[in-house]
């Protein structure tokens, strides 16, 4: 180039010699730390709340419903829930909550989700706070070296992802019971429920690496025509990944709430039949 | 209400030696955009005002600039989408090196181009020849769309906000390029000995991606260049370099035809 324009090897970002001489870190005039701040607060929200419930170890059964939380529960120090998803896995020698076990997996399916990748970058690590507004840090390498290099290994969460919303399908068909553990009945706590595993379902389907994996891999769709409408199909929902990542995020902590409330005596399932 | 009406706006002026934003008020009259306004502040007010431009109509990427500090096409940004009250602010890509006004030098977009092995016809087919299904192309096609503004590349912050990145990172046009061959029907790079899966990470820098969509909310052709050229991308460079289920599945033969 012959304009003495050449990148400087600085870091002073958008008040870097060569560029425009412009003070300001940036020049919006909307409200774009809106968004940002939203986002941090309901994940902050969830946080707090989550850690709350998984550490608790209490409240989290209620004949016939489990708290999401603690499903699958894999320690003996799990309360003895009949037909329901007890698996002994840990034996005795666990002796905190269960809850910790199993929530590691959807934990770390979020985490590494590219969706909340954004929203906390963003939120919590103004990475950047918004779109063209210069972020706080003075170096940057993404996600070139640990620990964010782990981010790549979000396939396997969402496999165990996959086994997860699983038992939680199961849990659903267990809350068509009553409390005595017959079968045919329904209460409020079913709808919950059954509004939980749908966002949940719909979300782990909407999931990147699942389009990729299901299809999105494959050079030639023509010549794989189940693969490229699996591949549509997530397609569709991942155009909804973030409202979905959302709407479970709330469902799955509403089932815990219900959960929660019914088994500390504050409130009675109504029941429909 | 009237029809035409006064507007105050900031316009920067300078060059690489230093500048500043300069005042003016100027007429706007209904359905303008801004780069009639700019037009005007040229004819009237500043007749050296340094703006590049060229279709007014959206398709060749000349007029990118920051408007209200936001990446924008000029001729795409129409007056209405602001009060009359409001001061406007139009400033030049701050990614990139000023020359002058609002003309910056986009030189780094060429040169990460030239980084990006072209497209390898495949053996045995000569032009004319290539027969590919929709399905097949459909996703290379919307990357096809982009008129090459570089705004995506001015708002991406691992550039914007770190000058010494612009060596290892190629920026998510270009990344979208790589994407867009990798995903050809008729790409026999791999054939040749290029793996753009893995040079996707070693040699363009995907992995600086921190896919924040940042390049999506900007683009003025409404590519989804993160949802459907970043992150399949990612996808595919992981196939390569952190699954070893992938891998062990392509040495027994079982490849992603």
């Amino acid at each position: 180039m012959a304009t003495g324009t050449e990148p400087h090897l600085n870091s002073g970002g958008v008040r870097s010699p060569a560029r425009a001489a412009i003070a300001a870190p940036h020049l919006r005039t909307d409200r774009w730390w809106l968004a940002p701040a939203a986002t941090a607060a309901g994940l902050f929200a969830f946080v707090v709340y989550s850690t709350w419930r998984a550490f608790a170890n209490a409240d989290y059964y209620a004949a016939p419903y489990v708290s999401p939380f603690y499903s699958p529960c894999l320690a003996r120090n799990c309360r003895e829930m009949a037909g329901g998803p007890n698996a002994d896995l840990f034996g005795g020698w666990w002796g905190i909550s269960p809850a910790i076990i199993i929530l590691i997996f959807p934990l770390g399916f979020r985490l590494t989700c590219y969706y909340y990748r954004k929203a906390y970058y963003r939120g919590f690590w103004a990475s950047p706070p918004a779109c063209a507004v210069a972020e706080p840090h003075k170096k940057y390498t993404g996600e070139t070296r640990f620990p964010l290099i782990l981010q790549n290994v979000h396939r396997y969460f969402f496999y165990a992802a996959l086994l997860v919303a699983g038992t939680l399908t199961y849990d659903t068909v267990l809350t068509f019971r009553d409390s005595q553990h017959r079968w045919g009945h329904m209460g409020l706590g079913t709808l919950v429920f059954l509004l939980n595993i749908v966002l949940i379902w719909a979300y782990t389907l909407s999931c990147h690496s699942c389009r990729h994996i299901v299809g999105g891999k494959l050079k030639h769709f023509s010549q794989h025509p189940v693969r490229y409408r699996a591949w549509q199909f997530v397609g569709r929902l991942n155009a909804r990944h973030m409202l979905l990542a959302w709407a479970s995020l709330v469902s799955v902590a509403l089932a815990d709430f219900y959960v929660y409330l019914v088994a500390s005596g504050v409130f009675d399932d109504p029941r429909f039949f | 209400m009237s029809s035409s009406y006064e507007a105050r706006f900031k316009v920067w002026r300078g060059d690489i030696q230093g500048g500043d934003l300069e005042d003016f008020t100027v007429e706007v009259n209904d359905g303008e955009v801004v780069l009639d306004i700019v037009h005007r502040l040229q004819a009237t007010q500043a007749p050296d005002l340094a703006v590049r431009w060229n279709c007014k109509a959206g398709k060749c990427g000349s007029c990118s600039a920051e408007i209200n500090g936001r990446p924008r096409l000029m001729c795409m940004t129409r007056m209405s989408v602001f009060t009359r009250e409001e001061t406007i602010t139009v400033t030049p890509l701050r990614t990139f090196p000023v020359i002058r006004d609002l003309v910056t030098d986009v030189g780094f977009n060429y040169q990460k181009a030239r980084e990006v092995p072209a497209f390898v016809p495949p053996e045995g087919v000569g032009p004319g020849e290539y027969r590919m299904f929709q399905e097949d192309v459909d996703r290379s096609q919307e990357f096809r769309k982009c008129i090459e503004c570089f705004l995506c590349q001015d708002t991406c912050h691992v550039v914007r906000d770190h000058e010494e990145n612009k060596q290892a990172f190629a920026g998510p046009r270009f990344l979208m390029r790589v994407a867009e061959l990798d995903m050809h029907p008729l790409d026999a790079a791999a054939e040749s000995g290029l793996d753009r899966k893995a040079t996707a990470q070693d040699e363009h820098g995907l992995g600086y991606c921190n896919i924040t969509k940042c390049c999506t909310e900007v683009c003025p052709e409404h590519i989804k260049i993160t949802d459907n050229a970043l992150i399949p991308l990612k996808e595919r460079a992981v196939d390569r370099k952190y699954d070893p289920l992938v891998w062990l599945g392509s040495k027994i033969g079982r490849r992603s035809k």
